[in-house]
């Protein structure tokens, strides 16, 4: 019926509450890519010459590598000596030693996007490292994690502090050749998390990130390695914002996980980058390349709620080495307007008995395009592998589209593998049954939304899963009259 | 209650009402009769709301107001219930939380206080428990992989629940089974109290065996050709339609 697709239509403008500009003084490369800007990057973070060397073989290897072009995405071609490579708000002196010496409007803007970061207000029983632009502008609770033994600051200053650590892991589970993207990353990376968990520790509280883009014409490369020991547990969440520019944005991050024997990682990701306007207008390109290796028994586990970027490409992705270990991932990925993702995961079963699980769970609305991508590969030593998929996709209105493409390699004959997949759509006869019970059409879509997806939120940390509802919610807003 | 006069309604440029008039007052249960592509399932929709639906002319008036000023989920809070001839499955969401959020919308809109889970769950146990249903409907999805009795009964357990001042049945009795006919015609005859009204549209004789209605009316091509007492459902059923149509023509 006409009139369906009409109340349907209007289910698009939402507003994005984080879009706004601190204003503070940067510091910024002018635009362009070379060996120049590497030295520059990491003569400001003094390196080390092996870190160094490091970018620069990655930079060699880059400029021999061309843009992919298989996912389901489209975009103009990106100019890469168009961007700039780092931005920083600009230090006085030595730059603040502790969070109090930080710049208040710093503090302010994270205050604004609910990370407050300043003593009384933190969040209980979360410690959060602030990244701003290409810095990490500080990490709270240090002190106290400390004292389990846990590292939790910025990768530049891990670079400083311990050396042997990211000297022993950097680039073992995503190597600087990987892809594009990642090989680009590892030129210039400028900043992000570190984690080391030691052995048999369970991480007194969640460690959390927040990546915030403030500069224009700057990209975002940041780059998070979690080690954790044998037997420990951790569970480390990152969050991501960015202002509304009619300009696109990129960001190319890559996260390294390594569990060694017992150890256990949960990695949660509520990202919520400009997504652009209904035209399609501005958006954070979001390419980025996550992975995690787990050794004997131990287990990565993967949820990501994606509501922002105007196109999303990733696939947090699990390296089964050791045997008996587990890999999981549970996505939400939502695509409003003129949003793209292509978005999935890679599970490599090596090791005998491994297992693991995917679940995802894709929500296409406006004229939003929403790819699952994934791949479980079975090795051939890896018997007894199991694989559990269930890819989901949600259509609201008529103009949105869905797509899956599932990939499934098994050389080994004991595997098992399941898919199953299913495809629905919003009606309006469902929004009417809801009318008719009392229900506001807005409240029916979120009541349908988030029954769609409660299999992966149960799976994100608490204090996340209801932030993470009303994210949806909100990139849902406006939509039904 | 609910003043219907001169309603002329339809879908696109198609009419399909072409003039209804009906008086319903509280305390009366009125039965709607007619053959298939009478009308009876438009008027229904139209009164609930639906969209796609279009008047071209007359007025519904419920308590002395416009009620089709009102949106669908404002004649729900109102107090205006449809029971669909064809429940709709919402997978995903739970059937205990999809009817308390219901619930509390009606109470909101009328000043009362939410009701918080555990008291929801006992005004909903013990409405089960009357109606004869199994509890483990409340932990499925709402409508989800139910069968055609178990959404009629679900749709009465709503209605129940939601006590509206008017209630519409849409052709509830179609693909029931005679016990499942049983438990809705006891839910519909529960409700029944001299401050509501109920307006049962029907094809067939067979649900007026257990509700007895005080008027009975036929609608014939958009048209109430024929009204009168529970005797006249008899007589239909006896007859068929077709010596009233002959008559109306």
């Amino acid at each position: 019926m006409r009139a369906d697709t009409d109340t349907i239509d209007e289910f698009v403008a939402s507003d994005y509450k984080y879009g706004f500009v601190t204003d503070i003084e940067s510091e910024s490369l002018e635009p362009g890519l070379g060996e120049e800007t590497v030295r520059f990057i990491s003569a400001k973070k003094k390196e080390p010459q092996w870190m160094l060397e490091w970018r620069l073989k990655a930079l060699r290897h880059w400029e021999k590598l061309e843009c992919p072009t298989w996912p389901h995405v489209k975009y103009p071609p990106i100019d890469f000596q168009d961007i700039s490579y780092y931005s920083a708000p600009k230090k006085k002196g030595d730059g603040p030693k502790s969070l109090d010496e930080v710049d208040p409007k710093l503090l302010e803007t994270y205050e604004k996007l609910g990370v407050p970061l300043h003593e009384r207000a933190r969040l209980a029983g979360v410690a959060v490292d602030a990244v701003f632009d290409s810095e990490s502008i500080g990490t709270t609770f240090k002190e106290d994690l400390a004292k389990a033994g846990v590292i939790f600051c910025s990768i530049s200053e891990a670079v400083q502090e311990h050396p042997e650590l990211v000297r022993k892991y950097l680039g073992t589970v995503v190597p600087y050749t990987d892809n594009f993207y990642a090989t680009l990353n590892s030129a210039v990376f400028s900043d992000g998390s570190f984690v080391y968990i030691p052995k048999g520790t369970r991480c007194p509280m969640e460690l959390s990130t927040y990546f915030r883009i403030n500069a224009a014409n700057t990209g975002q490369f940041e780059r998070t390695l979690i080690i954790a020991e044998e037997g420990s547990h951790v569970s480390y969440l990152e969050g991501c914002t960015a202002p509304m520019r009619d300009e696109n944005q990129l960001h190319a991050a890559v996260v390294e996980l390594i569990a060694l024997d017992n150890a256990e990682i949960k990695y949660s990701t509520v990202q919520n980058w400009y997504p652009g306007d209904e035209e399609g207008r501005g958006g954070i390109y979001n390419f980025v390349t996550k992975r995690g290796i787990c050794k004997t028994n131990a287990k990565i586990s993967w949820t990501q709620v994606e509501t922002g970027s105007a196109i999303t490409w990733k696939y947090p992705s699990v390296i089964l080495k050791g045997d008996n270990s587990i890999g999981e991932f549970y996505s939400v990925a939502l695509t409003n307007n003129m949003q793209q993702a292509d978005t999935g995961t890679k599970m490599v079963h090596l090791g005998k008995n491994t297992r693991s699980t995917i679940v995802s769970k894709g929500i296409s609305a406006g004229r939003g395009q929403n790819s699952y991508r994934g791949l479980v590969q079975v090795g051939k030593k890896a018997a007894n592998a199991r694989n559990f998929s269930q890819c989901d996709s949600l259509l609201i209105g008529d103009r949105c589209g869905a797509h899956t493409f599932p990939y499934i390699e098994v050389k080994n004959p004991s595997a098992n593998i399941e898919h199953e997949a299913t495809t629905s759509k919003i009606g309006e006869d469902q929004i009417f049954y809801c009318n008719q019970r009392g229900l506001e059409t807005q409240d029916a879509v979120n009541m349908i939304v988030n029954g769609f997806c409660k299999e992966v939120f149960r799976e994100l940390p608490m204090e996340f899963a209801v932030e993470a509802q009303k994210l949806l919610d909100v990139s849902l807003e406006g939509s039904v009259g | 209650m609910l003043e219907i006069r001169n309603l002329q309604a339809g879908i696109e440029d198609k009419p399909i009402l072409k003039g209804i008039d009906l008086s319903v007052n509280a305390g009366e249960v009125h039965a709607l009769m007619g053959p298939n592509g009478s009308g009876k399932s438009t008027l229904a929709s139209v009164l609930a709301g639906r969209e796609g639906f279009d008047v071209t002319s007359g007025e519904v008036l419920y308590n002395g107001n416009d009620l089709l000023d009102l949106a669908p989920e404002e004649r729900a809070r109102e107090g205006v219930f449809l029971a669909f001839q064809y429940p709709v499955e919402i997978p995903g969401v739970n059937s205990a939380y999809f009817l308390r959020s219901a619930v509390n919308e009606v109470r909101k809109h009328r000043g009362e206080e939410e009701l918080d889970a555990m008291n929801f769950l006992k005004a909903v146990k013990a409405k089960m428990k009357e109606l004869g249903l199994n509890e483990d409907f409340l932990k499925r999805p709402v409508n989800a992989g139910f069968s055609g009795g178990e959404k009629k009964r679900n749709e009465i357990l709503q209605m129940a629940m939601l006590n509206p001042k008017l209630a519409v049945l849409d052709e509830t009795d179609s693909g029931l089974d005679i016990d499942a006919l049983r438990i809705v015609a006891d839910g519909v005859n529960r409700l029944k109290r001299p401050d509501n009204a109920q307006l049962i549209i029907t094809h067939y004789q067979r649900l007026l065996d257990y509700i007895v209605p005080d008027f009975v009316h036929v609608l014939h091509d958009g048209r109430i050709i024929k009204s009168g007492d529970k005797s006249l459902a008899l007589e239909l059923e006896e007859k068929g339609y077709d010596w009233l149509v002959k008559e109306a023509a």
